[in-house]
């Protein structure tokens, strides 16, 4: 079973662990997750391979508390294992020499944006990361992503740091003056939406990380199945990077609400179980 | 006709198997028939006429002496019977429950062509039943030969596999990719059909053995099949054919349609019948139709009514007749109230404005000219089109290949539908070293299929490691 290395707390609901994995931190490339399951009775939920250290055999994972299963690995300490914990899963970003690159990073979706960013600029493109959060405590990253871009823009919502608004309204004044040859946006859907529906009208191609249910992640369920370009695809291997341009967000955004009830029900069972320990 | 055979009297019918109620057991998850007891074991034995010629022996696809064990029973020497059993199958307890007998072994039985066949599968289940409580029968093993064979997959091609070669004396390490072993056998055969208490029970003799399983292993990803290659002198690949087939039809991703696959693995791997105590939800329907014929059908359908559905039918293009699930699982599915809608087809699935199913639009079909199958080709009959109100649609029309393996192992050659290419007698696929079986093999999807494959496999690899040490050797001295 896979040990805990690190933990950091990034903001009260996110965290950030280092898990001992040395099989997955060698084949591991950007844009690639892992499927654990935190307890015998637990849910398998995928989450985003940050980082990886194939030398030290760690991979970094970085989530947002959202439900009974986040916050259950939220608990976990240092030295602590991780039940199960399988990949690396789904395709890896294409990652080419494509010239100035924007990569737009929503909430948590920085968190996955940021090996797409590290792997463009590895790559010898030119990265501008724009990274976007609702208030100046759900921004994670920043400072890592900064780190491997040219330049960046952070956003929040409620203007409680830095610039305020959207990031599609920095990303519009880049596409303006006509620099950008390829956005990557990572986020909220309606994010990614409002981003690609943006670019299609400037011809740039956008790739977006789709976070559709998923059961299994290799293949078998079709739980994680999304519409793209009138076709159905399995998102844990035919993506979960997709066109933005061709991707049906309507049909997305419907199959996300499959659960809500049922999540709901268990997280609050959990937390009322929990209440007094 | 055989001599033996003339001499005992014929009795013509089957001395029955307990069976829970339909109306207890679709309420739970347990198993429905109870088994034979020691007296009604011996007693069904007893109409066997050990014939010489065998035939049954030549309906198993592993070719178990049926008879053999079944006479043993019969004398009342059930220690015996598992022996010989164990000698060509080392899972009976769950070949028992779960092959389609009436086409296997019990298909050529003499006594068949005057009354009932021997019922050679609830034996089977019994004498292995009999053996759990009573202790195992651990087969002999080979000294070691210091080789390691690396196995793809826990299902039962695999399993057998490696059975096999831990009492040849090889190494076997198991690489799967979920977190429980067992495939098809624990994600997607229900509880009530085959309790996983039993598999489990049957992969832990294995481990007793000396077989390591290793879980969350997914070759193509984690590791691959060359890497393997590397570890071990050897590669079996059982991944099976897990990849699930939509239909195309419009409405497909409406919150309600399931593929079998999930809707199986969200209720069996992940329990999700027992949410919240287990934390993986599940849709649960009221009126739900399940789409297919076949055994996966059949489990969808009798999941669906355990899990509380008012209503479940299942949809099939063509008549009972042509229907192929096991026959057992036909009739316990009538008994438990499900309907049946045949000679339909489903066109389109209607949904609601929050995305959520709400009817299902059928053709009704004739039937035509026999197809390539040799089974009446389904012809839609136009306007014919009616709408059934659902909340919850069940894909239960088949399964195919996974790329994962193929993509990732260069010299691996797979046919146009992605089965991997092997030699019918050896397993033996285009790469050296590396063989495959059961499911993803190709030739017809069950249980001791995969089993026979993978006992073939077994052999085959105990020869290529025999001759690729042997020049080795002598050159060594
Ligand atoms: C490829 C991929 C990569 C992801 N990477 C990250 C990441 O790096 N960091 C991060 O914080 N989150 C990531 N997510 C989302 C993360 O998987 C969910 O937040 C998590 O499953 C929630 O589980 P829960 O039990 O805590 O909450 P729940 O109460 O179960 O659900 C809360 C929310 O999570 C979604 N969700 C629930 N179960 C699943 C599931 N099995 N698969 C996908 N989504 C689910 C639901 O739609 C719901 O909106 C990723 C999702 C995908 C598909
Ligand atoms: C619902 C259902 C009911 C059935 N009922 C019957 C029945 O009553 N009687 C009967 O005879 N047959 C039945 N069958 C068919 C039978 O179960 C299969 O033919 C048989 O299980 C195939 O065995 P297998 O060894 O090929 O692989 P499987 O049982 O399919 O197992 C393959 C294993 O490999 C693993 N795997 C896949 N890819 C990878 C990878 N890349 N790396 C590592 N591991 C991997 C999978 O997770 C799985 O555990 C049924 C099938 C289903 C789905
Ligand atoms: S393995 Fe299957 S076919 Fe063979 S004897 Fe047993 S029940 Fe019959
Ligand atoms: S099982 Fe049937 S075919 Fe086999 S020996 Fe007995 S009577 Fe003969
Ligand atoms: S999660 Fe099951 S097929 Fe993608």
């Amino acid at each position: 079973m896979p040990e805990i290395a690190e933990k950091e707390v990034l903001t009260p609901q996110i965290v950030r662990l280092k898990v001992i994995a040395p099989d997955i931190a060698k084949k591991r490339r950007p844009g690639q997750f892992v499927i654990l399951r935190v307890d015998k009775r637990g849910e398998r939920i995928p989450l985003t391979i940050v980082d990886s250290d194939p030398r030290e055999g760690t991979v970094t994972i970085v989530f947002q508390v959202v439900g009974k299963t986040t916050h259950m690995l939220s608990q976990l300490e240092r030295g602590d294992k991780i039940l199960d914990f399988a990949g690396p899963l789904g395709k890896p970003t294409e990652i080419e020499q494509f010239g100035t690159v924007v990569v737009v990073g929503g909430g948590i979706g920085t968190a996955v944006a940021f090996p797409i960013a590290k792997g463009m600029k590895e790559a010898g493109n030119r990265v501008i990361a724009i990274v976007g959060a609702r208030s100046k405590d759900l921004l994670v990253l920043e400072h890592e992503i900064a780190a491997v871009s040219d330049e960046i823009v952070v956003t929040t919502d409620d203007g409680s740091y830095k610039r305020p608004g959207l990031v599609t309204e920095p990303l519009k004044e880049y596409l303006d003056r006509g620099e950008v040859d390829q956005v990557v946006a990572i986020g909220p859907v309606p994010m990614m939406r409002a981003v690609s529906e943006l670019t299609k009208s400037y011809g740039v191609k956008t790739l977006v990380s789709l976070n559709p249910i998923m059961v299994d992640g290799t293949g078998m369920c079709g739980a994680c199945r999304v519409a793209v370009g009138g076709k159905t695809r399995f998102a844990c291997v035919d993506g979960p990077e997709f066109d933005g341009h061709e991707v049906d967000f309507e049909d997305l955004t419907m199959r996300l609400t499959a659960y809500r009830e049922h999540e709901k029900q268990s997280y609050n069972q959990y937390l009322e179980y929990h209440k007094d320990k | 006709m055989d001599e033996k055979a003339k001499k005992k009297t014929l009795r013509p019918d089957r001395v029955p198997v307990g069976e829970r109620s339909p109306l207890e057991r679709v309420e739970d998850f347990r198993e429905v028939p109870l088994g034979y007891t020691l007296d009604q074991a011996k007693d069904e034995a007893d109409r066997c006429l050990n014939c010489k010629k065998r035939p049954c022996k030549r309906g198993c696809p592993v070719g178990i002496d049926c008879g053999g064990f079944v006479d043993r029973v019969s004398k009342g020497d059930i220690r015996g019977a598992v022996k010989l059993v164990k000698e060509k199958n080392l899972l009976p307890a769950i070949t028992g429950r779960v092959c389609p007998q009436a086409d296997q072994c019990e298909g050529p039985c003499l006594v068949g062509k005057k009354g009932a066949s021997i019922g050679i599968g609830n034996l089977e289940r019994f004498v292995s039943d009999w053996e759990r409580k009573h202790g195992e029968v651990l087969p002999d093993k080979a000294p070691p030969t210091g080789m390691s064979v690396g196995i793809v997959g826990s299902g039962p091609s695999g399993l057998t596999v490696a059975a096999d070669l831990i009492q040849l004396g090889y190494g076997v390490t198991i690489y799967e990719a979920l977190h429980e072993p067992g495939g098809v056998l624990i994600y997607g055969i229900p509880e009530f059909r085959l309790p996983k208490a039993i598999v489990s029970e049957q992969i832990d003799g294995l481990r007793r053995l000396g077989v390591e399983i290793k879980l969350n292993q997914i070759i193509g990803k984690t590791l691959t099949v060359d890497e393997m290659l590397e570890m071990h002198d050897a590669v079996f690949i059982g991944v099976g054919a897990g990849a699930p087939i939509f239909m195309d039809i419009p409405g497909e991703n409406l919150i309600g349609v399931y593929s079998a696959n999930e809707y199986l693995t969200r209720s069996n791997l992940m329990r999700a019948y027992s949410f919240p105590e287990w934390d993986t939800p599940m849709f649960l329907g009221k009126r739900i139709a399940v789409i297919g014929g076949g055994n996966v059908a059949m489990d969808s359908a009798r999941t669906a009514l355990r899990l509380g559905a008012d209503e479940v039918v299942l949809i099939y293009r063509r008549s009972l007749e042509e229907m192929p699930s096991r026959d057992e699982e036909i009739r316990h599915a009538e008994e438990e109230g499900l309907r049946f809608e045949l000679l339909k087809s489903p066109t389109r699935i209607i949904g609601n404005g929050s995305g959520r199913v709400t009817s299902i639009e059928l053709i009704s079909m004739e039937l035509g000219e026999p197809d390539a199958s040799g089974r009446r080709r389904p012809i839609p009959v136009a306007g014919s089109e009616q709408i059934v109100e659902v909340d919850t649609v069940i894909m239960a029309i088949g399964q195919q290949p996974n790329p994962m393996i193929a993509a990732t192992t260069p010299g691996l050659k797979t046919d146009k539908q992605g089965y991997i290419v092997v030699d019918k007698e050896t397993m033996a696929t285009t790469k050296e070293g590396v063989y495959a079986g059961g499911d993803i093999a190709g030739f017809g999807a069950s249980v001791i299929r995969a089993m026979g494959d993978g006992r073939k496999a077994a052999l085959a690899i105990q020869d290529y490691l025999v001759s690729k040490n042997t020049p080795d050797r002598e050159s060594a001295s």
